[in-house]
């Protein structure tokens, strides 16, 4: 790292003036363009700029439609409706918008599974990693908010279905539930605060995400080997290797990104939301969004009003204990065969836990259900904690640079300017 | 230990003021918060709203099923059947998930009228009339099944759809949201 000057000298005469009042362009330079990165990252490494390109983008038409939106229960309705007719560019905006809350979770889920691929909530990064769990808990308390807002029959029983989850608690759960409503019922108080937190929350998601960032620039990047950065040829400046991936990943990712706004922009939502919210008829299928639905097979899973409740929670708050329910010494997966297969099998159970929880609640979706949710815990409570004693892990490379080059003997065959050595251009 | 400081067990003088000015903080935020969380509970026009509704039963057709809200909350007025009131009361009600004789779910001399909230008492859905294993309630959402005194008889929910406070003002109305007076 000794070879990554972190030192900014700033050239102007205004440069150092401002410099030594406000030291901000020395902290870009030293977090985003002298930061020493590891030479092996993959693109999985660049999710990280995504989500926050996700987060900016949602807040720029987030903002731009609560000019536009009125937050009550007669109006909601309308109000939406005459954002995507009457105006200007209204559809596009609210398309980006309830599109981009998609995407959004598209790229966390991906950024999350890269992490418990590679072990990056190991030591020393938890809590680097907590930071990342309480962010994802704030997006799914906003984009619930957020889908309630338009205020059709999906936003009304979903805010209705999902409020009463607290009517489980013990003792207070009604009072606390009234609270949450403002009334005796999912109303027009309802709906206000929820506007208001929903336009709340994504700030406090601003405020996390720069302790995540601060807390990634503590230890660095895990990477695909999982093994620090021993010396500066293991590393690459952060500009331009890193900021230019980065900044290629996202515009590969505007290009999904726009192929559901322009092709499909309802392909993803309910089609019983443009029906008016209406509090005497249920829709027939009620069902959350897509990136809510494995959490959702897990509450119906548990046949126990409380114990449901419990168990959803726990599914995500049991997260928090992973770097120390993980016993094995190695980070990344590439060097562990055994768990390389529990690792895909869990992801091949939650993908499946996602699936039931579109289906309705009968007959074999249950059970297929109940099956999948103790597989789910037991990855976490019995094959992370045991596979550490039992597991023979794969020898690890001496370096980041031994596992990128091979070992070291020159550079025939290899690219052009691959075996330089990496430089600050700073 | 600094030298300074000879009798550092004893509490001083000053150790009390910052408790006392501590104390005295945390009394004042908690005072400050309670307004706005209070501010969060149903409003005066809420409350004002939920006065008691009258409602004409003639219309109701035997084996029909209405729908009125009162406090914004779903209430189904199940005019039943002399089928539907036998097989609400041929049970045993030990064997139900939250036991309760249909005749306690009723007026006294009113079998046949039925009054209960609206909303699955799993997760607030509203159930379907006329369906489900026991021709009561069956909910869309999660599963659960109730009879036609709208007893839990199956899925997640834990307890029967609630009574709603109601009398019956003659023989043909009914007041939701206040009891006789006898």
């Amino acid at each position: 790292m000794s070879e990554h000057p972190t030192t900014y000298v700033p050239k102007s005469a205004f440069g150092k003036w401002f410099e030594s009042r406000l030291p901000l362009a020395g902290l870009i330079h030293s977090s985003f363009i002298a930061f020493p990165v590891p030479r092996n990252l993959t693109y999985f490494w660049t999710f990280g700029a995504i989500l926050v390109f996700m987060l900016v983008s949602q807040i720029v038409t987030g903002v731009f439609l609560a000019m536009y939106y009125t937050p009550n229960a007669a109006m909601a309705f309308q109000s939406v409706e005459h954002i995507m007719r009457d105006v200007n560019y209204g559809w596009l905006i609210r398309y980006l918008h309830a599109n981009g809350a998609s995407m959004f979770f598209v790229a966390v889920y991906i950024h999350i599974f890269r992490n418990f691929y590679y072990g990056s909530y190991k030591a020393p990064r938890e809590v680097l990693y907590i930071l990342g769990v309480i962010i994802f808990l704030l997006m799914m308390a906003t984009a619930f908010m957020g889908y309630v807002l338009p205020w059709g029959q999906m936003s009304f029983w979903g805010a209705t279905v999902i409020t009463n989850l607290f009517s489980a608690i013990p003792v207070v759960g009604d009072t606390i539930v009234s609270y949450l409503w403002g009334g005796y019922s999912v109303g027009n108080p309802t709906l206000n605060r929820f506007f208001s937190l929903h336009y709340l929350l994504p700030f406090m998601i601003v405020g996390v995400v720069a302790l995540h960032i601060w807390a990634l620039h503590v230890p660095g990047q895990n990477n695909p080997t999982g093994i620090p950065i021993k010396s500066g040829k293991d590393a690459v400046p952060f500009t331009p290797y890193a900021t230019i991936k980065d900044i290629f990943a996202v515009v590969v990712f505007m290009l999904f990104f726009a192929y559901w706004v322009f092709y499909m922009p309802n392909y993803l939502g309910h089609a019983d939301n443009y029906i008016p919210a209406n509090p005497a008829v249920t829709p027939a299928h009620i069902v959350p969004e897509w990136y809510f639905l494995p959490f959702y097979a897990i509450l119906r899973a548990i046949p126990d009003k409380l114990g449901g409740v419990i168990a959803m929670v726990s599914a995500i708050v049991i997260w928090c204990f992973m770097p120390w329910l993980d016993t094995s010494k190695v980070r990344s997966t590439a060097y562990r065969p055994l768990y390389k297969q529990f690792f895909w099998l869990f992801v091949a159970v939650c993908v499946l836990l996602g699936w039931l929880g579109s289906r309705p609640a009968e007959g074999w979706y249950v059970i297929a259900s109940q099956i999948c949710t103790v597989y789910y815990f037991a990855h976490f409570l019995i094959v992370l904690p045991v596979l550490g004693f039992v597991e023979r892990p794969l020898p690890l490379p001496n370096s980041i640079l031994e596992s990128v080059m091979g070992v070291q003997k020159g550079g025939a065959g290899m690219p052009a300017g691959a075996n330089a050595e990496p430089h600050s251009k700073g | 230990m600094a030298e300074t400081t000879t009798h550092v067990a004893e509490p001083t003088r000053r150790d009390f003021l910052y408790i006392a000015t501590g104390a005295a903080a945390a009394v004042g935020g908690a005072t400050l918060v309670w307004p706005f969380i209070q501010s969060l509970a149903p409003d005066a026009a809420t409350v004002a709203a939920g006065a008691p509704v009258e409602v004409d039963l003639a219309p109701i057709a035997e084996g029909q099923i209405v729908k009125v809200f009162w406090r914004g909350k779903l209430i189904f007025i199940r005019h039943r059947t002399a089928d539907e009131i036998k097989s609400a009361q041929d049970v045993n009600v030990a064997s139900l998930r939250d036991p309760q004789p249909d005749a306690a779910r009723v007026k006294e001399g009113k079998p046949e009228w039925l009054v209960v909230y609206g909303n699955c008492t799993h997760l607030g859905c509203v159930p379907l009339g006329q369906q489900g294993e026991y021709n009561g309630w069956f909910c869309p959402c999660h599963g659960s099944v109730f009879d036609t005194s709208g007893r839990v008889r199956g899925g997640p929910a834990p307890i029967n759809l609630p009574i709603p406070p109601y009398s019956f003002a003659s023989d043909t109305k009914i007041i939701i949201g206040q009891e006789a007076t006898a």
